[in-house]
């Protein structure tokens, strides 16, 4: 399994001017890497649907490079996004899946079939033009610059070192993080969107 | 006697007010009524039909459009809309942009009992969420389409057309 800490430090040399976008638990770990605050952007999250979000800034921004960090319990949660995002077919897009094989902000209890879904397997047959999977933080950081190089949509799925919490939720230290709205009015600024 | 032409909704109707509006973006999911009105969307080189698996990502699609400085429509059913509920909370009541519905009112009648809980059920969904919605029925309804955008637009919510003429604007006639 790959630490999703290091997996953020393998990306972020690639990342050029890309728009970022993280969901899931271990998406806060972007934080501590990210160079281009400027260029991240909290989406929200609504049942699976910030992957839905994803497509449609792909779909809104086709000169910019978008890449979203989903997490596998969310995108089960709206499983048929992989259908629409192949249907549109956004060059610009790279889909990467951090798979931790649980609800690790609920407890860890497993995501359904938790071990044997293949989710680069489902994402290639729906129609992206690649889909590729890592276990390990080697295989990524050799491979993530190309990854980065390929015309979309682009699939990549990651296993991940769940880290679970348990603490009841008022208890739990949270990270201070930028607003929605504070990320997206710092985007439209930067790309010179009125 | 005397020949009168039933009033309706045309889709090209829907078409100009869309280009007025400036919509760039319809993202939908097409039903059994409203095919004619997919066909002609899909000709007009100035937009784009985004076709969604399910209607609860239309919402959030519109929310990534608009952030790319786009104007998208969502263009789904009553009853879809309903089942999107935890989508127009999350990705366009809390996001706080203009989004303009446009709403298959499914089983709803001027005339006679409504049996159809999809009717039934839509304005209660509406209210209870906030958003704000107009009837348009006929033709002369349609400016309605605009007041409804500039609504949004100032109010950076979304806001919604029920289309009461499943039967006969949206098919050929």
């Amino acid at each position: 399994m790959i630490n999703a800490d290091d997996m953020f430090r393998a990306f972020e040399p690639h990342r050029e001017d890309a728009v970022v976008i993280v969901t899931g638990t271990a998406g806060k770990h972007w934080a501590d890497h990210t160079t281009k605050q400027n260029r991240d952007l909290n989406m929200g999250g609504a049942m699976g649907h910030t992957t839905s979000a994803a497509l449609g800034l792909a779909l809104g921004l086709p000169d910019e490079k978008v890449v979203l960090f989903d997490s596998e319990g969310s995108l089960l949660m709206n499983l048929g996004i992989i259908a629409t995002i192949s249907g549109q077919a956004p060059k610009n897009f790279l889909h990467l899946l951090m798979d931790n094989e649980c609800y690790a902000t609920t407890g860890g209890q497993p995501v359904p079939n938790a071990q044997d879904i293949n989710y680069a397997g489902m994402a290639k047959e729906a129609g992206y033009t690649a889909a590729y999977s890592f276990d390990n933080i080697e295989d990524f950081a050799t491979n993530i610059g190309n990854i980065m190089q390929e015309t979309g949509p682009v699939f990549v799925a990651m296993k991940i070192v769940p880290e679970v919490e348990n603490e009841p939720i008022g208890q739990r230290t949270r990270r201070p993080t930028r607003s929605r709205a504070e990320t997206i009015r710092t985007l439209r600024e930067e790309l010179g969107i009125s | 006697m005397v020949n009168q032409q039933a009033a309706l909704l045309k889709p090209e109707t829907l078409i100009d007010e869309f280009k007025k509006i400036g919509v760039t973006h319809i993202v939908t999911i097409p039903d059994s009524e409203t095919n004619y009105l997919y066909e002609l969307m899909q000709e007009q080189d100035w937009l784009s039909v985004v076709p969604a698996s399910r209607e609860g990502e239309t919402f959030a699609i519109a929310l990534g459009l608009s952030v790319g400085g786009k104007v998208p429509v969502c263009l789904i059913q009553n009853t879809g809309m309903m089942e999107s509920g935890d989508s127009i909370r999350g990705m366009a009541l809390d996001a706080g942009f203009p989004l303009l519905m446009v709403v298959g009112y499914r089983g709803w009648n001027r005339h006679g009992v409504i049996t159809d809980t999809a009717a039934r059920y839509t304005e209660p969904f509406l209210n209870a969420m906030g958003v704000n919605y107009y009837l348009v029925e006929t033709d002369e309804d349609a400016e309605r389409i605009s007041i409804a955008y500039e609504e949004a637009k100032k109010n950076k919510r979304p806001v919604a057309i029920l289309v009461g003429d499943e039967y006969h604007g949206f098919n050929r006639v």
